[in-house]
């Protein structure tokens, strides 16, 4: 049993994602016998090129998605250096979690909130410090340039790459290796980025890929923070899907298929900047300086986090206040009045979304924590551990959902599930969350698992007990912190997918995220507030119990409360 | 209590049963023999695709569903889309797979250039709406909004829902006197630039503001109301290129950037970040002040030349599995007591379909009671309504808009 379960969950994930990309490329090469197209053809990729404003669109996806994963990268690591074991070090790493809970709609309509020439920031600064009576006339959110969005993205993609890295950090041994390097005389934030960094790099590269797939074809962020004239390459496919013109279709399965491009060259170049970087970084690290830039490394570790945090808390603050503001005009700093309306006036139309959000997320995650305790105790068993990091290894291909871009299989994919007469039902929607969920609570729960100490194991085994015994009642119970972490994050990716929910489920299984993006197309900032808030406790919720049941359960065992 | 649920439970076993035991449960509903649709509806569950970006809206079709529940014994499911093009997609998913009886969709709520694409691939069941009994109520041989949606023929294909027309909306806090003309909205411009913006095309409220603008400059307007022939266009919207050139660097953000949606804009307004807006709901504006969305010193305006107008439809696709549930449905939206609902302001303020004349004094007096608004034109001042042109056009224009300001 135990052996099909890799095997299980690479057909789980790869063959909706290739069927899915089959049937966005067939119409793509002009074959979609619904519509009249009976022979193949290049015209949709005719169309697609004569589009307006096509190669600026590609260049925005391209670009956010090395920018957004280099800065996000940089922050991580240049915090990690600067402030290990420092008091914000604790107030970050507690911070994480709520912050990978906030949805990347939520945070980004907290953003645009923040940043908007009518928005919090400006009303404060208003009319006394700026002198502004109206809002100034100036470009900030959806600019032409993308940087609006790829700020929205890097307060996202931070928690997530810091997440990542403490989990990989557990198995470096960070401290006696800056411990080591401080003793020949380098300077601590100096010694952690040239001792730590080259052998973390490795452990964190498949979720960094991660995040460049994510960045260059995000979709709601991209909608709320990124540039209109044309908009990302993603957002455009999703407009071509949805034109009232149904012979657009061709077209867009050329885009989807184009995005699936942009992603693969976005990966392909972060490959080659890497080769840079090691080049370049090993005459750094070689080159024997211990302090120059110390101070200004250590500063920028902090601050830029600090402003990453910040910022995430207070747009998701402003939300709070909108969710509750009556008349609130341009610049006063505060709402003239208060009501609880607009959380009235939702109360009663969130609790079928929110037992319906409950029932798919704990399902989807139960299920992927199943397949992947059973493939991480086969490992154990069979003795074989793949090597970290590298691109390799069979559960590789885990990550295919994570890197293939969701457009660019999703609508092919609910194509495939019609053809095979699947009623759009709860279960379809939490197949396809499975999809996404699965690569995360393996990402998170892996490490922990490979790591835990197999004597553990072999004296249950010396004491008589079966394999099966020794997993129940030995290494489960002592790793239920990280079960319990990975569970969370697991909930928290289920409770964020829209794409998916919505497109196989027909629109007939709404979820707080459903409802909360059909009334942002209302663009209402208090019922967005509402729904945001509400979007992004459900995860925290998880979070909680995470932390929380260990600290209960194990009031007596010290070292199996987890880690913070 | 404890009763009524579980005669609930029973209700809705039965059309399971009913489909199993009889294998004639598939074939479509005659809305001639209307006794029998009403039959054939009960216990039924209608999944009606609607765009659901309005809270109002939704608390109305929440309101529908209690009503047609207790009255039909149908379960109406709102299902909500952020853009009605969802619905059509489904439906398409469900033609290219073979999916031709149990289709997921029972009813669309549609109008324009989608319910012309849905017609001409053959996606909606029909015909049916005029056999619906309420029908006649909006009077459709002296109305031909209801018989031709942006000039395409209805057929029978669609039931007729709502009315809208295109109104402005401005801040007298900060507008002395509003522009009457779209050459005047251009001067207003100059004199206060930054401090309007329109929807970006190709969204529904930005192809009206284009359309608007090039029914009041274009010379031949007459054109516009049949299909449109590749050589016409550049003469015919000459004016209106001219006049868009020189009033984008008039605008909010210098035209670099428009709002996605009528709600964004509306946003915009209540942000303060311009004066002048425009939508597709003559209530709009006392709704969203109702709501603290707007100040209350936002009133509505129109045109001297009249404004656009058209009206809102249910559809029904081809391969609907509830078919009788959902023209039961389509005929309760049509009576007197839920189009009056609709149109009182508090509660949506979506303008009605029927005609005021064909009704009964009681059903009138309904309408004749609600209070519009602070912001609300009274139906005299709205002016003259000036038809949808034919699709054609409408596609084209937002073609060469794109073409002309995207990417620049």
């Amino acid at each position: 049993m135990l052996r099909l379960a890799p095997w299980l969950i690479a057909a789980l994930l790869v063959g909706p994602i290739l069927a899915g990309l089959a049937m966005a490329a067939l119409p793509a090469f002009g074959y979609l016998p619904a519509l009249g197209g009976d022979a193949f053809s290049l015209d949709p990729w005719r169309a697609l090129m004569t589009q307006p404003g096509l190669a600026r669109s590609v260049a925005i996806s391209f670009i956010s998605g090395l920018a957004t994963t280099a800065v996000s990268l940089a922050v991580v690591l240049l915090f990690l250096a600067a402030a290990s074991g420092s008091r914000l070090d604790r107030w970050i790493r507690r911070m994480v979690s709520p912050l990978l809970s906030i949805p990347h709609a939520a945070a980004a309509f907290g953003l645009a909130f923040l940043i908007a020439p009518s928005g919090l920031l400006a009303r404060f600064a208003s009319p006394a410090l700026s002198g502004w009576e109206r809002p100034p006339d100036l470009l900030i959110v959806n600019d032409p340039w993308g940087l609006s969005l790829m700020a929205g993205l890097v307060i996202k993609e931070i928690p997530f790459l810091l997440l990542m890295s403490l989990a990989a950090l557990h198995q470096l041994d960070a401290e006696r290796r800056v411990a080591m390097a401080r003793s020949l005389g380098y300077r601590p934030t100096i010694a952690w980025l040239k001792v730590v960094v080259p052998s973390l790099y490795p452990l964190i590269r498949l979720p960094v890929f991660a995040v460049i797939a994510y960045a260059s074809s995000v979709v709601d962020v991209a909608m709320i923070l990124g540039p209109t004239l044309p908009p990302t390459l993603a957002v455009s496919i999703l407009t071509w899907f949805n034109d009232p013109d149904l012979s657009r279709r061709f077209m867009a399965s050329a885009g989807a298929l184009l995005q699936l491009g942009v992603t693969l060259a976005a990966l392909a170049s972060w490959w080659g900047l890497e080769c840079v970087v090691r080049r370049l970084g090993r005459g750094w690290v070689a080159g024997g300086q211990r302090q120059r830039g110390e101070r200004a490394l250590r500063l920028a570790g902090k601050a830029l986090i600090l402003l990453a945090a910040a910022t995430a808390l207070v747009g998701i603050a402003g939300l709070a206040l909108n969710s509750l503001a009556g008349v609130w005009r341009f610049p006063d700093g505060l709402p003239q009045t208060f009501t609880l309306q607009h959380w009235q006036r939702a109360l009663p139309a969130l609790g079928g979304p929110v037992a319906a959000t409950l029932m798919i997320a704990s399902t989807a995650t139960l299920l992927a924590v199943g397949l992947v305790l059973a493939a991480l105790e086969h490992e154990q068993r069979s003795g074989r551990q793949p090597a970290q990091g590298r691109l390799t290894s069979a559960l590789t291909l885990l990550y295919l959902p994570l890197i293939v871009p969701q457009i660019a299989f999703l609508f092919g994919l609910v194509v495939v599930m019609e053809a095979l007469g699947t009623r759009p039902t709860r279960w379809l929607v939490i197949f396809g969350h499975l999809l996404f969920v699965l690569p995360y609570v393996f990402l998170s729960m892996s490490e922990a698992y490979r790591r835990f100490d197999p004597r553990w194991s072999r004296v249950a085994l010396t004491l008589g007990a079966t394999p099966n015994g020794a997993f129940w009642r030995v290494r489960l119970p002592m790793l239920l912190a990280p079960l319990l972490t990975a569970m969370a994050v697991g909930l928290a990716v289920s409770i964020g997918q829209y794409l998916p929910t919505l497109l196989l489920g027909a629109g007939r299984v709404p979820t707080v995220t459903t409802e909360a993006v059909a009334l942002a197309s209302g663009g209402n900032r208090r019922l967005i507030g509402v729904w945001a808030l509400v979007q992004a406790s459900l995860p925290l919720l998880g979070f909680i119990i995470a932390v929380g049941l260990p600290r209960l359960l194990w009031t007596n065992r010290r070292g199996m409360r987890g880690t913070p | 209590m404890s009763l009524p649920r579980s005669c609930h439970a029973l209700a809705a076993s039965l059309p399971l049963l009913a489909l199993l035991a009889s294998p004639t449960a598939l074939a479509a509903p005659d809305p001639g023999d209307w006794q029998s649709v009403v039959e054939e509806a009960r216990g039924q569950t209608v999944y009606w695709y609607a765009w659901a970006g309005e809270e109002r809206t939704n608390d109305y079709i929440q309101w529908t569903a209690d009503r047609v529940a207790e009255r039909y014994d149908i379960e109406l499911v709102h299902v909500k889309l952020s853009d009605t093009a969802e619905a059509v997609s489904r439906v398409l998913a469900e033609k290219q797979a073979g999916n031709d009886e149990r289709g997921n969709v029972d009813m669309i709520w549609i109008n324009g250039e989608n319910f012309a694409t849905m017609k001409a691939n053959d996606l909606l069941f029909g015909p049916w709406s005029e056999q619906l009994p309420h029908y006649p109520l909006t009077d459709p041989d002296n109305t031909p909004a209801v018989r031709y949606d942006w000039t395409i023929p209805v057929d029978g294909l669609e039931s007729p829902w709502s009315s809208s027309q295109v109104v402005f909306y401005y801040d007298t806090a900060l507008v002395d006197s509003h522009p009457r003309s779209m050459p005047e909205l251009l001067d207003w411009a100059h004199d206060n630039p930054g401090e309007f913006t329109y929807a970006r095309v190709p969204n529904f409220l930005g192809n009206a503001f284009i359309t608007q603008a090039l029914l009041e400059l274009a010379d031949d307007t007459e054109i516009l109301y049949e299909p449109m022939q590749e050589e016409d266009f550049e003469a015919v919207t000459a004016p209106l290129w001219a006049f868009l050139d020189e009033l984008h660097p008039l605008l909010w953000r210098s035209g670099r950037a428009f709002p996605g949606n009528s709600s964004e804009l509306r946003r915009l307004m209540g942000d303060g970040e311009i004066s002048i807006a425009l939508s597709f709901s003559t209530t709009e504006a006392s709704g969203a002040i109702a709501n603290f969305e707007l100040p209350d010193s936002v009133r509505s305006y129109v045109h001297d030349h009249g404004m656009i107008g058209n009206m809102s439809f249910m559809a029904i696709p081809y391969n609907a599995q509830h078919k009788a549930g959902a023209m039961v449905v389509a005929n309760y939206l049509l009576s007197p007591a839920a189009q009056a609902h609709k149109q009182d302001p508090l509660v949506w303020g979506s303008n009605t379909v029927l005609s005021l004349e064909t009704l009964e004094p009681d059903d009138r007096a309904r309408f004749d009671d609600i209070d519009l608004g602070i912001a609300t034109l009274p139906p005299d001042e709205l002016g003259e309504v000036l038809g949808q042109p034919h699709p054609s056009w409408v596609d084209a224009l937002a073609e060469a808009w794109q073409a002309r300001y995207v990417g620049r």
